[in-house]
């Protein structure tokens, strides 16, 4: 059995009354693609959150790449890797300066800054398009290069807040090469999406309605668990049980 | 009747180095429901802007409801209702508050035309002395949505209207869409989700400001050359690998739970050979069906022409 890179013991965080994620229990291995689902609002940021060691818990227990996310929030930071919708790239910096400025923020030292840009500019096949400012590029490029640069210090685990909305259908799979790709290594991925048929690359997935877990399992499980014909069934039959609606 | 035409439609940006929109030619029947299927910069919002009087076009020309998109901006305003991609409602005004404003700007009120928005307006008037700022993503939507059919418009735009919202609700607001067009409304959707392309009557499938293909959801799909396969087996991502070297194929991708798969020669039944060699390569459970592709096929393969 491989390790748990991510462990939570009833992990909870309430604001005032309101309770956004509660007692939250789950492990994830290295190397697993887990698939974390929810509606808007059913409390997957507040609790991506406290994983990434930016929001300190309310109560329960969690420990992430072997860190605690009450007292070790620093070294989470270091040892993880982070990608959202919103793209944290600098717009106005070329491709290859946004690759530096990210290897060296992360302490990464020059020469390994330099045979690690070699190495993404090659895999992404970004060879002519080093000196372009980030602004010029393709979304789709965008979010290869910004996958790239999330996981530039080899984080044992890297979360991903819907990092594939609105490119095409071919770019979104050339995106998840990346991601098996990097499973493959035994890098552990953390992922959040809303197009269905993606959580089904995952190898498990959990579902949260109104700050609790509901299901968790594999995809295979989860659709015989709910007699379902796809996972868009099964969330779809889960998520509009949901009494919370926010964001 | 045609409620939208658009002639050698053209849009560029940055002194003409961007074509956004490329001489696009098409129409819309009155009361047709009708789908703008593409992704992030493939034109959608340009179409949708020059189409509602927002954005000049530097080619080509566009009927709306009878009246040219450039000389009888006006009228075209008053007539329709756009629901941006962008949250444009005023977020310091309440629910009511924002109904109310747009009812008085296009001349007419809340109880005129409650008919038309009550379906939707119900579900969001709990929250009516809210600020619109402060509502969650899918009761903003349905606000938006509300505003822009208050005045009874003859033509809908709405521009990725599902954008980041999850599968719960956008189930929900294509319900309200297909009751709207019941009520003969013409609408023009675009949306970054496949899955929902069969939903409307018609749809376009654009690509960097071209038309790939324009018919019905199941014409597209019958369009299909060839046949397409789902495969799987215990490891996906080896097998999405080997599938892709195995020399018969013709294009292999991850779709859903399983990979889809088309061979060189569409005549051809590989089914034996492919399982042996997938055998070979040590996979095990190894499972392979024929299936009708979707529109998501088609669009692949669409964009690898």
């Amino acid at each position: 059995m491989a390790e748990s890179v991510i462990k939570t013991e009833k992990l909870t965080k309430r604001f005032g009354d309101f309770i956004a994620a509660n007692e939250l229990t789950f492990d994830v291995k290295a190397g697993e693609i887990f698939g974390f689902l929810g509606a808007n609002g059913a409390g997957k940021t507040t609790a991506m959150r406290m994983l990434c060691g930016l929001s300190i818990p309310s109560s329960g227990k969690a420990t992430v790449a072997g860190f605690d996310v009450y007292k070790h929030t620093d070294e989470i930071k270091r040892n993880i890797g982070y990608m959202s919708q919103k793209f944290s790239l600098y717009e106005d910096l070329t491709v290859a300066e946004n690759i530096r400025f990210y290897a060296g923020i992360y302490g990464l030292s020059n020469k390994e800054i330099k045979d690690k840009s070699e190495e993404l500019v090659h895999q992404l096949g970004l060879e002519g398009e080093t000196k372009k400012l980030v602004r010029e590029l393709p979304l789709g490029w965008k979010q290869k290069l910004s996958f790239s640069v999330a996981i530039v210090h080899q984080p044992k685990i890297v979360f991903m807040d819907e990092p594939t909305s609105g490119v095409d259908p071919v770019t979104r799979r050339q995106f998840w090469d990346l991601i098996y790709a990097a499973a493959d290594k035994g890098m552990t991925i953390f992922v959040t999406t809303h197009y269905m048929d993606e959580s089904e690359y995952c190898n498990r997935i959990s579902i949260m309605v109104d700050g609790v877990i509901r299901a968790l399992d594999t995809p295979y499980n989860l659709k015989k668990q709910f007699s379902a014909n796809s996972m868009d069934e099964v969330f779809y039959g889960l998520a509009r049980e949901a009494k919370r609606t926010g964001d | 009747m045609v409620a939208v035409q658009l002639n050698n439609l053209s849009k560029k940006y940055d002194k003409g180095k961007i074509v956004a929109v490329d001489s696009i030619s098409f129409s819309v029947d009155k009361g047709e429901l009708f789908g703008l299927i593409g992704p992030d910069g493939a034109g959608k919002t340009s179409i949708f802007r020059m189409l509602t009087t927002l954005l000049l076009p530097d080619g080509g020309s566009a009927v709306v409801d009878g009246y040219d998109a450039v000389k009888d901006y006006k009228a075209i305003r008053g007539r329709v209702g756009y629901m941006p991609g962008k949250f444009s409602l005023y977020q310091d005004l309440t629910v009511e508050e924002n109904l109310n404003f747009f009812a008085t700007v296009f001349g007419t009120t809340i109880r005129e035309n409650y008919e038309l928005v009550k379906d939707i307006y119900v579900q969001i008037e709990p929250f009516k002395t809210r600020r619109a700022g402060k509502l969650s993503g899918g009761m903003k939507q349905k606000l938006a949505l509300c505003c822009a059919l208050i005045h009874k418009p003859s033509v809908l735009f709405l521009d990725e209207p599902t954008t980041g919202v999850d599968a719960v609700s956008r189930k929900e607001f294509w319900e309200m869409l297909k009751r709207l067009k019941q009520q003969g409304i013409t609408i023009l959707v675009s949306t970054p989700y496949m899955d929902e392309a069969t939903i409307c009557d018609r749809i376009a499938l654009i690509q960097s400001g071209k038309i790939l293909s324009i018919d019905t959801p199941d014409a597209i799909v019958r369009s299909y050359e060839g046949s397409l396969f789902a495969i799987k087996s215990e490891g996906m991502y080896k097998l999405l690998n080997d599938l892709r070297s195995y020399e018969n194929t013709l294009s292999c991708f991850a779709f859903g739970e399983y990979h889809h798969i088309a061979f060189r020669d569409k005549m051809k039944n590989y089914s034996e050979e492919l399982l042996k060699y997938l055998e070979n390569k040590g996979h095990k459970e190894v499972e392979m069906m024929p299936v009708i592709p979707t529109i998501e096929d088609c669009f692949i393969k669409l964009l690898k022409n």
